[in-house]
């Protein structure tokens, strides 16, 4: 092998220890022979829906399996050493200090209660690598090429006190202080707001630009990867679909499920223009918890049946909150909502049954949005009975029909929801919101949870229930891809206020005001280049700096 | 679930555990000796005659230690049952309603708990008239606050989770919402609870019976036959270890099976997956 490869993987092959109903535990392969090769200073992207073991992969080159994930075959090599070879100690040599990883949630990766530069010079101090005061100058030099505000001292503060981009450049600089030769970055960006990820990823592709370590890059987000990666490799089911340059994946990928991963962003509904007079007006709402600060400020929209609203925002602007108002579970300090020409009730509890069943919601998470211990047919039988007073065969032919609608086997109806799938579970929750024939469904974050191709069915699946039932859709996101998909008009929110508001063309097409132009260039593309021409053009800095 | 999935230390206590259940439920028929009758001399040591030998009134001591197994375990059962139904009811209601119902009624059970349930419990039982009901209902009252404390908790937990949030949307009641949103997620937590409990509540007994507040002689039970033959310690006679012994072996065996349902419960599937 030439003595440029910082990694060498040979036909890898992982199992996991299953533990069976009947107390015997048995051997499953998750990977089934993966081979790549990373030179010096290369980045490779590991890409990939939930499941591919495109992490179980990234963490073998620390020999290391989560929970009872196992190595069975094939070798590792760091180095040019068979680092499953290694043993216990001669792995601590190496963990730390010639790999190192930096993890998805940053915020759960640090001690709280010791401060960033003892963390961030830790591993460097144990491998005696350096002084402490060595250690705490390289630490500073590393704040600064990942673009830290106040490089000297943001090393006193404590973990709470820098926001989630930060952290995870903290984390980065982590990783890169005991110069190791390769890093393992396990989804780094995906946990955060678009305006910050893009900050973060050109810190980190400037910093492994500066130090020339190796890197694997996991993301499920090929847009993502495009921007960090020298060489893409495509995972599913534990196997290689693709591997290849970045520049051939993205621009002619040989295989079906990489071209699909490539297009997965491209349906388009076309804009509906408003007719009728809305179901819903919300009229200058400002909202807030407790005593404290004002969530939402002067908010107005408006809601057609058969279309949809997307409401778009960072983390923190308000669009949850404006959700929880329109339920009733936040009554507004100001302003009212009119649904069907009447003045809706502010305060839940005190809403008429009729105002309950037309409005429904479908959550982010639909594993906690489903009573683990009611079957399917419970929890979208329950609407139906609860609503309309439908019970025995009746109900049971409405489940059915309801099961046909979401595309899903009848038979689900007999199983509990942790049998199922992420698309699944989610296909469900919308069941349960159709069931009552609502005249609007609140959809709040419900394909961000969602692998790429597996939300884009359950966008398909909106749409074409949007047409058949005619009803309207709230659609909060932060996902500006999704927006494009399947809105009518678009709401952008920013720190509780309408950015922007308007039929989809008129705000997505400039001129922009600068939140939204920020908002909207943030938003990775699939090409090679996106990421530095866009740093070099923009208006606003984002709220990470 | 299938029967091999149960662990050894589980089946040692059902096992042991069902011994008692039986002699509890069966006692008229298998205790040789009525429990109230001196049939031999007093403290006579372990015969044929007298497999466990006699107490200090020369009662057979085999014989009471059944029927006290039946008194012990129907009391502690029944005031167990009281302080779930009680404590677990409360504590869902605090946690779904909230406001000041739950202030109300939480700063009552920290009142009741800062003060050391045997002293009250004795304060208590010498006030009012000594009688079963009277016994159970104390226990039943002072144990239901630490239950409450836990179904509280528990409900808290849940009534947060996103699917009891759309359960609320749709308009359910309260009624509902308890019982079929937030309680069966709470069963495992309860029902592994309600061993311990019960352990508890044998314990308890046990010492107020020993200080002459809980059951009244004739009627056995072991915690009074400890009292009864303690006495006897000084000269060398085990009468009063072998009730002693009783309570310590139903209290292990109940605590085996106990853990083996919190450990279930505690698996991410939350113990549903292998039922």
């Amino acid at each position: 092998m030439s003595s440029d490869n910082v990694l060498e993987i040979r036909d890898l092959k992982i199992g996991v220890a299953v533990k069976e109903p009947n107390g015997r535990s048995k051997d499953i392969e998750i990977v089934h022979g993966v081979s790549a090769t990373i030179e010096k200073g290369k980045v490779l992207g590991l890409i990939g829906e939930s499941g591919a073991g495109k992490s179980t992969i990234g963490l073998s080159s620390l020999a290391y399996g989560r929970g009872s994930v196992d190595i069975t075959g094939g070798e590792v090599l760091l180095n040019g050493r068979d680092i499953m070879k290694l043993g216990r100690s001669g792995l601590k040599s190496v963990r730390g200090k010639e790999v190192c990883y930096v993890s998805q949630s940053a915020s759960a990766g640090f001690n709280p209660a010791k401060r960033l530069i003892d963390q961030v010079i830790e591993s460097t101090l144990e491998h005696g690598l350096a002084t402490r005061s060595e250690a705490i100058t390289r630490a500073k030099e590393l704040f600064a090429a990942l673009s830290l505000p106040d490089p000297e001292n943001i090393g006193s503060r404590y973990p709470h006190q820098v926001s989630g981009g930060q952290l995870q450049r903290v984390m980065t600089a982590m990783a890169l202080c005991p110069k190791p030769d390769l890093i393992v970055f396990d989804e780094p960006t995906t946990a955060l707001d678009v305006t910050t990820q893009i900050d973060v990823l050109a810190a980190i592709k400037n910093a492994i630009h500066l130090t020339g370590v190796a890197a694997i890059y996991i993301t499920h987000d090929l847009a993502v990867v495009a921007q960090v990666a020298d060489d893409i490799m495509v995972l599913r089911h534990g196997k290689t679909v693709e591997y290849g340059s970045t520049k051939q994946i993205i621009e002619a990928p040989q295989e079906d499920y990489t071209k699909a991963l490539v297009t997965v962003r491209s349906i388009e509904a076309d804009q509906q223009e408003a007719v009728a007079a809305p179901v819903m007006e919300i009229k200058n709402i400002t909202a807030g918890y407790g005593r404290g600060t004002t969530v939402l400020d002067d908010v107005s929209v408006e809601l057609y049946a058969g279309q949809t609203l997307a409401v778009v925002g960072e983390s923190g602007s308000g669009k949850s909150t404006l959700a929880r108002v329109v339920t009733g579970l936040l009554p507004p300090r100001k302003g009212e909502i009119q649904f069907e020409g009447k003045v809706l009730t502010p305060k839940q509890p005190n809403r008429s049954l009729q105002d309950l069943k037309d409005i429904q919601m479908i959550y982010q998470m639909a594993d906690t949005a489903m009573n683990p211990r009611q079957t399917i047919g419970t929890i979208i039988g329950r609407p139906i009975e609860f609503y309309f007073g439908v019970k025995g065969k009746e109900l049971r032919d409405r489940i059915d029909a309801l099961l046909d609608k979401i595309e899903l086997p009848r038979d689900i109806a007999k199983r509990y929801p942790g049998e199922l799938s992420g698309g699944q579970k989610q296909r469900v929750c919308i069941a349960r919101a159709l069931a009552a024939e609502p005249k609007l469904i609140i959809c709040d974050e419900v394909t961000s949870a969602l692998d790429p191709l597996v939300a884009d069915g359950i966008l398909k699946l909106l749409l074409q229930l949007q047409a058949s039932e005619n009803m309207a859709y709230m659609f909060i996101t932060h996902d500006l891809a999704t927006v494009k998909a399947i809105a009518d008009s678009v709401a952008v929110m920013h720190l509780g206020k309408l950015a922007r508001y308007g039929p989809k063309q008129q705000v997505l097409s400039p001129p922009f005001d600068d939140y939204t132009d920020l908002l909207l260039s943030s938003v990775p593309e699939m090409r090679l280049g996106w990421l530095e021409k866009i740093l070099s053009s923009r208006k606003m800095q984002s709220a990470g700096n | 679930m299938k029967f091999k999935d149960i662990p050894i230390s589980a089946w040692i206590g059902i096992l042991s555990t069902s011994v008692f259940v039986f002699a509890a439920v069966f006692a008229p028929w298998i205790a040789p000796y009525d429990m109230a009758d001196p049939v031999g001399q007093v403290w006579e040591p372990m015969s044929w005659k007298h497999l466990l030998g006699t107490d200090n009134l020369g009662r057979d001591l085999l014989s009471r230690l059944i029927f006290g197994a039946r008194t012990t375990l129907t009391i502690a059962a029944i005031a167990t049952l009281l302080s779930f139904f009680v404590g677990a009811f409360l504590g869902m209601l605090a946690a779904v309603v909230g406001g000041w119902i739950d202030q109300l009624l939480s700063r009552f059970v920290d009142l009741l708990m800062s003060i050391p349930t045997l002293i009250f419990a004795l304060v208590v039982l010498s006030v009012l008239p000594s009688n079963l009901i009277t016994l159970i209902l104390v226990m039943g009252v002072l144990d239901a606050t630490r239950v409450y404390r836990l179904s509280r908790a528990v409900g808290v937990d849940i009534n947060v989770m996103e699917f009891v949030e759309a359960a609320k949307l749709r308009g359910e009641n309260r009624v509902w919402i308890i019982t079929r949103e937030i309680l069966p997620n709470a069963m495992s937590t309860l029902v592994s609870e309600f061993g311990l409990r019960f352990v508890f509540m044998v314990l308890f007994l046990s010492a107020l019976s020993f200080l002459g507040l809980g059951i009244q002689p004739p009627q056995a039970d072991w915690g009074g036959m400890v009292k009864e033959n303690k006495d006897g310690i000084v000269f060398g006679i085990p009468a009063a270890l072998i009730p002693a012994f009783a309570i310590a072996m139903l209290a292990i065996s109940v605590n085996l099976i106990a853990d083996w349902l919190l450990n279930r419960s505690a698996d991410t599937k939350g113990g549903r997956g292998e039922l």
